[in-house]
């Protein structure tokens, strides 16, 4: 009885054999071939051994591009989370209407070209742009402010571009509060900061940590907004693994800073998950 | 009662307190709100000027550079090699995805849990390290890239995002709706066919769409897997936009942030896309 009950309400697994081929060839395969390769010595082959890596960690230009991105991600995720956790906040507290217009906006970027969104931020930052122009008129620039092409301006278009994975999370998180809670802290005298330090925000740890990790990942892999709001000056790992795989044609260091790149996004992967675990575990206590 | 003095000071104290909190807490959001829509805001405004350059505000208004994109013969061939490309990368994705998520939605096995974590991590691994690792596979097995490597590196990137939204539209389903139907005589076919699927179509939908505009919008991998002949859009646009600010671009991109939010609205309707994104 019980084993015809199970018949219908589950599939059988074999569903999901083809897919699991299909990743296992062109997704775990080239991975693996990538791996290999890394331990290549020369371009030409024949010889394995570990040069490429002592090649990259014995280089203080190798280490500064990583060490950069992965601080560049730490800004940006930083500066996402002030920026995004009040509008997660507004839109919790918004009527129906005014949350359909905040959801809008939140998913606009999502869903818009990365190209199209970064050359908005060229136009906007750039020497004849709205910031130059505004501050030019106001009369408080004479000559037009280097925005474009710094690091700043970097982390603010990624700040953009990657808000909605930090705002949906936290979105989630806050709807999952029971609204008494906050009614009891307030009741029992706290006041709307205490309420928000003690209550508000370590309830919402889950969304916040799944929204970092997201705009972490999403931060230091975001090549083309780098490349384009960055300009020449400014390297990171992902067009340093393109520049030497494509115009340089070494493929082997290409392959070894590519895993040096995945395993530095794995351990960050890792470390938010633990600390997802640990924030749901408070949450849930 | 007794102590009107206190209440009364505590009572300003908290009003206070509630002001600075959510003025604080409004002006950051609204400010962030700002944000997020200025750039959309400000590309479809300069794609209405009449001057050859980007430059802010536009010193006229025309719509020449509309009229310039029936020319633009570059930007339409890429156009038209990104539209196929999605649309074959989220059918396969569509259709692999949907048939693995029904294997392992409802099953507690170990091998289950492990193919959910393998069919979500192209999401967090770097695509550029997939799209190189790609090159070095198909190249190791002679297969020279084409269309068809580009599709394949495109399923991969995209077919998450249908995983994850069939996953989670399977696990809200009551499966004693399935039971019911197979009481009343419905074979499996037939309890997949009228229960199943009309039940996770939303979700389908909505990762279907993601998973489109994922491969239409996808760079890394493409800067790989294509062959010269074939130039994508987002590519094309890029190497415009490195070279000079085309005007022309910022046309095209008004038409798609029109496109785009018309799919949006379409999709919330028929699939409730922002419930499934939170």
């Amino acid at each position: 009885m019980a084993a015809t009950l199970r018949d219908v309400t589950t599939y059988d697994l074999k569903l999901a054999a083809p897919l699991a081929a299909g990743f296992v060839l062109f997704f775990v395969t080239p991975l693996v071939i990538l791996l290999a390769l890394s331990f290549q010595t020369d371009p030409q082959g024949g010889h394995y051994g570990l040069s490429q890596y002592v090649n990259f960690l014995g280089d203080r230009f190798s280490l500064g591009v990583l060490g950069s991105t992965l601080w560049l991600g730490v800004k940006v995720t930083a500066l996402t989370l002030l920026l995004g956790y009040p509008v997660a906040w507004l839109h919790q507290r918004s009527p129906g209407w005014a949350r359909g217009v905040i959801m809008l906006f939140v998913l606009l970027p999502l869903l818009t070209s990365v190209v199209v969104r970064t050359f908005a931020w060229v136009v906007i930052l750039g020497r004849q742009g709205i910031v130059n122009a505004s501050l030019s008129w106001l009369g408080l620039i004479d000559t037009p402010l280097k925005l474009l092409y710094t690091e700043g301006g970097v982390v603010v278009a990624l700040a953009q571009v990657q808000m909605p994975l930090m705002v949906l999370p936290i979105i989630t998180a806050l709807s999952r509060i029971d609204p008494n809670l906050a009614d009891a802290s307030s009741v029992l005298g706290a006041g709307h900061w205490r309420t928000f330090r003690k209550v508000i925000l370590p309830l919402s740890l889950p969304g916040i940590v799944a929204g970092c990790l997201l705009t972490y990942a999403a931060a230091i892999t975001a090549f083309i907004t780098q490349s384009l709001i960055g300009g020449g000056q400014m390297l990171f790992m992902p067009m340093y693994i393109y520049q030497q795989a494509s115009t340089l044609q070494n493929w082997p260091f290409a392959a070894a800073i590519s895993i040096v790149f995945l395993v530095a996004v794995l351990v960050v992967v890792s470390i938010f998950n633990a600390l997802g675990r640990l924030s749901r575990g408070y949450a849930n206590a | 009662m007794s102590k009107p003095a206190i209440s009364n000071t505590a009572g300003r104290r908290i009003d206070l307190d509630a002001l600075s909190f959510r003025i604080v807490m409004t002006g950051i959001a609204l400010l962030a709100l700002v944000l997020l829509v200025a750039p959309t805001v400000v590309v479809i405004w300069v794609s209405f000027t009449s001057g050859y350059s980007l430059k802010f505000p536009p010193p006229g208004y025309s719509l020449r550079w509309y009229v310039e994109l029936w020319n633009a013969w570059q930007l339409q061939f890429a156009l038209m090699n990104s539209l196929k490309v999605a649309a074959w990368a989220t059918g396969l994705s569509i259709l692999l995805g949907v048939s693995a998520s029904l294997g392992i939605a409802r099953s507690p096995t170990l091998t289950a849990r492990v193919l959910d974590s393998l069919f979500l991590s192209p999401l967090v691994l770097p695509a550029l390290a997939f799209g190189l690792s790609s090159l070095m596979f198909f190249s190791m097995i002679g297969v020279p890239v084409s269309p068809l490597t580009l599709i394949i590196g495109h399923t991969v990137v995209s077919v998450p995002f249908v995983v994850r939204n069939t996953v989670a539209s399977l696990a809200q389903m009551n499966p004693s709706l399935l039971e019911a139907s197979a009481s009343l005589g419905g074979g499996r076919w037939y309890g997949f066919r009228r229960v199943t699927l009309p039940l996770i179509r939303p979700g389908i939908m909505a990762g279907g769409f993601i998973a489109f505009m994922a491969s239409f919008d996808n760079v890394p991998v493409s800067l790989f897997l294509r062959d010269a002949a074939t130039d994508m859009l987002p590519i094309r646009m890029w190497q415009d936009l490195e070279g000079r600010l085309d005007v022309t671009v910022a046309a095209l991109s008004g038409i798609l942030i029109v496109a785009t939010i018309a799919l949006m609205l379409a999709m919330e309707r028929v699939a409730g896309l922002s419930k499934r994104l939170t």
